[in-house]
């Protein structure tokens, strides 16, 4: 996503959203979090109905949709962002990574084409298209740039789905898709803890992104989008997506 | 603020909104009785309650799914902190890695306590441990391998309880996203356990594979799902099938996990 392009308003949105697991804490020690949950309804019932300044989305850019299809297409867009990744790995990386490394990375390029394949079909024809990707800032004949790629999609993906678990409603069928988010980040997490102690040894596991009340990272899709967009050539328009 | 306008708002996104608070004239009238009773400041809290009630679970329900947790924390926590306490095991260069672990675990507990008394419910008291489940596992603080395999039927476990009450939260939606953080910190946890015994970092299958005993079986019942979603997902994406169920977490319910916690809690 370029800069040039990208609403004004979004940019705004970034940094909000980068500051809110802060004020999710907050309110959720020091009032409740029903009381959180109903100052979010407060203020976006409160906001008028002021649509008209939104920038238009950038022409040709794939527009992710709204609701649980629009968190399923934007998992599926980061799903297709690893898939891809790892596909390059195995292809290309066989001189730089010993045969325990490339295991690992065989694994993964299998796990992250398994999440891709299902979304696209559970997505059917909902589905975002095939998106473009930019891997040249990685040397895939050097196993530190892979490694440490690597280490940056698992740990995005892993706040990823703990950001949008909330965004999912599937009211009609019972959480389904919720589930379904669940089973896929613990495996992501895996992956992230498994590159860590590649990289670093002794059991690291990316203590580094857990806070001193022992949580992972959420980020809302803004943000995450944003970190992944140097990797992604299609430009992305998630306005749609549930807030 | 105008409440009028929040419900009439509320109503056309929701045409059912003044069901699900009973009817329309309750809730006005309700709305009235509020509006003299508190002061404006503590009306979003009031309007909380009463949104929980119609879209939401009861605070009581999510409490007692917190406690829940709670007890797999205290449990976890003090199985590390009695491990390392212990001087005939020996961790060798992994020591580190159960002090972070322990360290999560606790910050954990500290954590849900927290959370469960300010929706006002209370946590309950940490249950007297033994690791040895009567004498099942009697060199649990002395072998370092019969440590790692209780560490990974812990952590696995944890993994597959939130995710199994995942939905269960999902009407609050503050915490449903802290005990996905905490979920995917136990899955850190586990993988890094799995690679120190030898295993892959991902659960391949159900039990079988999993080098634990029999006791600990039920930790991975149901592990070796491939049909996600209604998707045949090694039939569209040609991953063999161990590779899908390695791709995907399942869930386990509040009873078998209550059922492997209960070896350790002394009654």
């Amino acid at each position: 996503m370029s800069k040039e392009t990208k609403p004004v308003e979004n940019e705004e949105g970034l940094g909000k959203h980068l500051q809110l697991p802060m004020q999710r804490r907050t309110f959720f020690r020091y009032a409740s979090a029903s009381a959180a949950a109903a100052t979010i309804l407060l203020t976006t019932a409160c906001d008028d109905d002021d649509d008209d300044d939104m920038t238009p989305p950038p022409v040709g850019a794939v527009n992710l949709g709204s609701g649980d299809v629009g968190v399923l297409n934007y998992a599926y867009a980061l799903e297709q962002l690893e898939a891809a990744f790892y596909t390059m790995v195995v292809a290309e990386a066989g001189n730089a990574l010993t045969s325990d490394e490339m295991n690992v990375m065989m694994d993964l390029k299998a796990h992250e084409v398994a999440h891709r394949e299902l979304f696209k079909a559970a997505l059917g024809s909902n589905a975002i298209p095939a998106l473009e990707v930019d891997f040249s800032s990685v040397n895939f004949n050097d196993k530190s740039s892979i490694l440490q790629t690597a280490k940056t999609f698992e740990n995005l993906g892993v706040a990823a789905y703990n950001g949008a678990g909330k965004l999912l409603t599937d009211t009609g069928v019972g959480l389904d898709y919720l589930l379904l988010a669940g089973k896929i980040v613990s495996v992501e997490a895996r992956h992230a803890a498994a590159i860590d102690d590649l990289i670093a040894g002794n059991g690291r596991f990316g203590e580094e992104f857990i806070d001193e009340d022992g949580l992972d990272r959420a980020m809302m899709p803004s943000a995450v989008l944003a970190a992944a967009a140097p990797f992604i050539t299609t430009e992305i328009d998630f306005s749609n997506l549930p807030q | 603020m105008n409440i009028f306008k929040i419900i009439k708002d509320i109503e056309k996104v929701d045409p059912e909104v003044y069901d699900r608070l009973a009817s329309r004239r309750a809730a006005m009238s309700g709305f009235g009785s509020f509006g003299k009773k508190v002061a404006l400041a503590a009306v979003p809290l009031a309007m909380g309650s009463m949104f929980k009630k119609a879209y939401g679970q009861s605070t009581n329900s999510i409490v007692d799914i917190l406690n829940y947790a709670l007890t797999l924390e205290y449990l976890e926590y003090n199985f590390y902190e009695q491990a390392l306490a212990a001087t005939a095991l020996n961790l060798g260069d992994n020591r580190e890695f159960f002090m972070e672990v322990r360290d999560n675990e606790l910050a954990h507990v500290n954590f849900l306590k927290s959370a469960i008394t300010s929706l006002g419910g209370t946590p309950i008291d940490a249950p007297t441990f033994d690791f040895s489940a009567g004498g099942a596992f009697p060199t649990w603080n002395s072998d370092a391998q019969v440590f790692l395999t209780l560490s990974q039927a812990f952590e696995d476990t944890g993994v597959r309880a939130y995710k199994g009450q995942a939905a269960n939260l999902a009407g609050n939606p503050a915490i449903l996203t802290a005990a996905l953080q905490i979920h995917s910190v136990e899955a850190r946890h586990a993988a890094i356990v799995r690679r120190i015994r030898g295993l892959k970092g991902w659960i391949t299958g159900g039990p079988e594979g999993e080098m634990v005993p029999a006791p600990a079986e039920p930790v991975y019942q149901g592990e070796d799902q491939t049909v996600q979603a209604g998707v045949n997902v090694p039939q569209v994406s040609n991953v063999a099938p161990e590779q899908v169920t390695e791709a995907f977490d399942e869930p386990l319910s509040m009873a078998i996990v209550n059922d492997i916690a209960e070896l350790f809690i002394v009654k």
